[in-house]
């Protein structure tokens, strides 16, 4: 068996698009090159996740070759969502077991989602991008620098106006924070504006994108920052 | 001097922090809690003594034989390694847990190799064999890591214990103080299994002991199919 990432293209390894960071590169059995965007995907539960890298997948599938990685708590289940709505070939979605702690397997010992990734890769490459989707967790919850390139924090209108106000490291360190179902905000008395001013004050020059894939299914936002944030990577890389 | 870094070496690869992938197994504890078998504390003491001294001891014969061959640098190492690998899957009759020895027997060696980036058995090994089962990954990796026969096993069989004792706190809710009272009341056993695996670790690898626990390997096998679980496996 072999699970290395296949050289392609001959980029070298490129550092983050948005940190400066080295990846993380395998030292043996080849020295392999990374060659995909890899884009964590974290926030609370029923936030909105899944739905999201559904809404990426329909939008960028004919552009990007993608690669996604669901971090369930209990079940594959939203494996198995993005797999019945048809987002992507079957094999390009993959679900990591986190023994119960959904930050611990993006944060603290990312060996499982690592091996994913580059099996992911090794298997079905080249990609563009991989989405790796946190299980829904806290707002303590970062994803290790050594296991994605850049990530999204994901929070939506219905768990509280003061969320971004309470900040934690995804709301204030994400590479992008999205503000979900605002067509929800006036049904459950939250505050947008609030929200929003909260989240660029803790944020500072930080993007912050409002959206609600109801009324917007295509995530146009969030797919735009994407595509930008792959040009960055593939220009650093090659 | 040496002690002292064989000691870190040895608390640090015994940490349940340590992160080569060990923290979404339960050891099989879930799927007995699930069937009813592990209830509470007591149930619980009672299923630690039986993995310790079932898997336990076989995982610790393995990983301690791992790290005795070694030592000895006449013969190829490599070579050893894939007979060792050999005696450990005929000592395991689930699929399903073979598979899992692998991942985590892989995780572990990616891990080791971006700690001592620069050891050249790590890379030769990985190189040959990248997906080690756990135990003889272990072995390796202690041995990298400078622990002794000894030293090896005793991570071993202590893993053994604490991986199933934390998922039983998050499965149960149990009090972690009582839990963590159950491993300390094991100290004896532990230290029994590492007593049994130095000695054997230099004899014929074939005769290392094989004792199985063929209700956790069934379970195990049930687990992989089940519809909700918390932990791989």
């Amino acid at each position: 068996m072999h699970h290395d990432v296949p050289d392609h293209g001959g980029a070298s390894p490129a550092p983050s698009a948005a940190h400066g960071h080295q990846p993380v590169v395998a030292r043996h059995g080849g020295a392999p090159t990374r060659v995909a965007l890899r884009i964590g995907i974290g926030g609370p539960v029923g936030s909105g996740k899944t739905a999201l890298i559904a809404a990426l997948c329909r939008t960028l599938a004919a552009e990007l070759r993608l690669g996604v990685v669901t971090n369930d708590i209990y079940t594959t289940e939203d494996a198995d969502f993005l797999k019945r709505h048809g987002v992507l070939p079957l094999d390009r979605i993959v679900a990591v077991e986190t023994g119960g702690c959904p930050h611990t397997a993006i944060r603290d010992d990312i060996a499982a989602n690592l091996d994913a990734v580059e099996r992911l890769e090794a298997a079905e490459g080249p990609l563009d991008v991989v989405l790796v989707e946190s299980g829904g967790d806290n707002l303590t919850a970062i994803f290790s620098s050594a296991l994605v390139d850049v990530q999204i924090f994901v929070v939506d209108v219905a768990g509280g106006d003061k969320v971004p106000r309470k900040g934690g490291p995804g709301v204030t360190r994400s590479d992008l924070l999205v503000i979900n179902k605002v067509d929800l905000a006036e049904h459950v008395g939250a505050d947008l504006a609030v929200m929003e001013g909260d989240a660029r004050r803790v944020r500072g020059p930080r993007p912050v994108i409002t959206q609600s894939l109801r009324m917007q299914p295509s995530a146009p936002d969030v797919a735009e920052w994407v595509r930008a944030q792959h040009e960055t990577w593939r220009g650093r890389g090659g | 001097m040496i002690a002292t870094v064989a000691t870190v070496a040895l608390l640090a690869l015994a940490d349940g922090r340590f992160p080569s992938g060990g923290h979404a197994h339960s050891g099989g504890v879930e799927a007995a809690v699930t069937d009813g078998r592990v209830t509470g504390i007591d149930d619980l003491h009672a299923y630690l003594a039986g993995r310790l001294h079932t898997t336990g001891l076989v995982d610790a014969c393995i990983a301690a034989a791992t790290a005795a061959l070694l030592v000895d640098t006449t013969s190829s190492r490599t070579e050893g390694v894939t007979s060792i690998v050999e005696e450990a899957e005929a000592r395991c009759a689930s699929p399903t847990l073979r598979l899992v020895n692998r991942n985590l027997g892989r995780q572990l060696l990616r891990t080791a190799a971006v700690i001592w980036p620069d050891d050249p058995l790590l890379a030769q090994v990985i190189a040959v064999e990248p997906d080690l089962p756990l135990a003889v990954a272990q072995g390796v990796v202690g041995h990298v890591a400078g622990l002794d026969a000894a030293g090896v096993a005793a991570v071993v069989a202590y893993q053994c214990v604490t991986g199933p004792a934390t998922a039983a706190v998050r499965l149960l809710g149990l009090d972690p103080r009582s839990v963590h009272g159950l491993v300390i009341l094991l100290a004896s056993d532990i230290d029994a299994i590492v007593g049994t695996a130095t000695i054997a670790s230099i004899g014929d690898l074939a005769a290392l002991p094989g004792p199985s626990s063929t209700l956790v390997e069934l379970a195990a096998e049930r687990h992989a199919r089940a519809e909700a679980r918390l932990f791989a496996s």
